[in-house]
């Protein structure tokens, strides 16, 4: 993909991706993107994914064209915008009940369980994006050997605070929910409350460091 | 006040939803058939997006703390207020200590109560639908129980009983059958990773609703449509509606409680002018997808807002008849 692919997702928003690697600079140019497009008029926000942005419309646009240009462009002349965020330290408990893919991703990924653990826990992750559910952190910064593919058929319910993988990526459920990834540990923090203004606990830009508090094999 | 006798199912306090909060991860909640909240709400002169009870499962029992008007939308269901029959699509008034049961769902799959002023929960991020997966919103963040008590901010005024067009008769698809709903949809990003038999075996099938179908998602059964090649997707965000296909190939529609981001390939996305009727489609009944292009798509949205002007108009000559009386 060298070009911008954009879709509709029914009538009432749009996804723009981005061409390129998922790696930070590209997120950055996301960043800028969003805060450029949350400003149009009949745009309510502007959701940043993974080198994606997904916009939901106040009004839906009656014709499309003049919207699709100026994503394009603002994707050219988007600047990578640095966040600087905080960094927290996630004492993560590998293995176990809710982690207990640890071993099936070692297994798909050729390594012992005490490889994936500690190639999970040495990068500093940096928060891509919000999504999937309230308070959870998309996280860039995986090393590609973790990689597995999301599940055939995502399970109904997974645990809050399962640490896992999903494709190339990797996050923290913030609840229990479906998820389609697979657990490899779990940790206990908040990530949301509903009662703050801003209601999630991290936003994009913000780091995440991973400590093995214990592995259970 | 209102006080939950019984309930079976996930009943849960609803408004329209909550729009705009997608960037720390929460999704709209809301009604999963908002055409029968609004009407609910028009008939009774609310705000369009005051808060309801949705019910998706029968027998349900409620009682009345004091005098006020309510109206029931939605699914077909046979109920009875203090031992009178009732039919659905209706407005009426309830006195102190009236019981009002809903002893069955004959059609559709969820029925909503309405009432003067709205059910006065808090609001939070914007609205007081209820977010399961939060647990905040609604009445504490879940479901009702019996023994709950809902706050009304009912007015007083008496309004007399009135009968409403039900929106699956006046908004019938001319094709539709009686065992299958017809919804209307936009291709999406994945579409053309999809070969042509493929596209229109996902076209063509008579898609079973399975029981694992709930307000998170519709789970379908039928052949299995599979792209070309495995997808493996960037998270990005998606909206209710959206149409993901998994690696087994059984599609998912996301409704009200989905996730607000995904990474599993997209076929296609449910119309917003037709997403009610998914919300009204029954576990085991059957499915089909129509391919419509955007512009289609706004008109018939277009459509929709019609018949509800025609409803406020008419709610409004109604009281200016019984005004001059």
């Amino acid at each position: 993909m060298t070009t911008p692919r954009i879709s509709l997702l029914g009538t009432s928003a749009l996804l723009f991706e981005a061409p390129g690697a998922f790696d930070l600079p590209h997120q950055r140019r996301i960043w800028s993107l969003a805060a450029m497009a949350s400003k149009w008029q009949g745009i309510r926000e502007a959701i940043p994914g993974i080198t994606n942005l997904m916009l939901t419309f106040e009004t839906p646009p009656r014709e499309l064209d003049t919207l699709i240009a100026a994503l394009n462009d603002g994707w050219d002349a988007a600047e990578g915008l640095a966040i600087g965020g905080r960094e927290i330290r996630l004492p993560v408990t590998y293995g176990g009940e809710i982690g207990a893919s640890l071993q099936s991703v070692a297994d798909h990924c050729g390594l012992s369980v005490d490889d994936i653990v500690s190639i999970h826990a040495a990068p500093l992750y940096t928060v891509f994006a919000l999504g999937s559910h309230p308070g959870y952190c998309y996280l860039g910064g995986m090393d590609p050997r973790i990689t597995m593919p999301r599940r055939q058929t995502p399970l109904q319910r997974s645990a809050g605070g399962s640490v896992s993988i999903g494709g190339s990526q990797t996050g923290v459920s913030a609840s229990p929910g479906p998820s389609g990834w697979h657990a490899i540990g779990h940790t206990t923090w908040t990530f949301f409350d509903p009662s703050r203004p801003t209601p999630a606990a991290l936003a994009p830009g913000d780091t995440i460091r991973f400590e093995i508090k214990r592995v259970i094999r | 006040m209102i006080e939950i006798l019984s309930v079976t199912g996930p009943a849960s306090v609803q408004d329209l939803g909550r729009f705009d909060q997608y960037r720390f991860g929460v999704g709209t909640s809301g009604a999963m058939d908002d055409v029968a909240l609004r009407v609910g709400n028009i008939v009774l002169g609310n705000d369009e997006n005051a808060a309801g009870i949705e019910i998706p499962m029968t027998p349900f029992k409620l009682r009345f703390g004091r005098d006020m008007a309510f109206a029931l939308t939605g699914a077909g269901v046979e109920a009875e207020i203090a031992g009178r029959a009732i039919p659905p699509w209706w407005r009426l008034h309830a006195r102190a200590g009236d019981i009002l049961n809903i002893k069955a769902m004959s059609c559709g799959a969820r029925s909503y109560l309405t009432v003067s002023g709205g059910i006065d929960v808090p609001v939070v991020l914007g609205s007081r639908s209820t977010q399961f997966r939060g647990e905040f919103g609604g009445l504490h963040g879940r479901p009702l129980l019996p023994g709950d008590s809902l706050p009304c901010t009912a007015s007083t005024t008496t309004i007399g009983e009135l009968g409403i067009e039900p929106a699956d008769i006046t908004l019938a698809r001319s094709n539709a059958a009686a065992d299958e709903t017809i919804v209307r949809v936009v291709i999406a990003g994945e579409y053309d990773a999809f070969d042509a038999a493929t596209q229109e075996l996902f076209w063509s099938s008579s898609w079973k609703i399975t029981p694992q179908s709930n307000r998170y998602g519709y789970r379908l059964q039928g052949p299995a449509v599979k792209p070309k090649a495995p997808i493996e997707k960037r998270s990005h965000g998606i909206v209710p509606g959206v149409i993901q296909i998994p690696p087994n190939g059984q599609p998912i529609i996301q409704m009200r409680d989905a996730q607000t981001s995904g990474g599993y390939p997209k076929i296609a996305t449910v119309i917003r002018a037709d997403l009610w009727r998914v919300g009204q489609a029954r576990l085991g009944g059957r499915l089909r997808f129509e391919q419509t292009a955007y512009a289609d798509a706004l008109a018939a949205e277009d459509g929709m807002s019609a018949y509800l002007d025609r409803l406020r108009t008419n709610v409004r000559l109604v009281e200016e008849i019984r005004t001059c009386r």
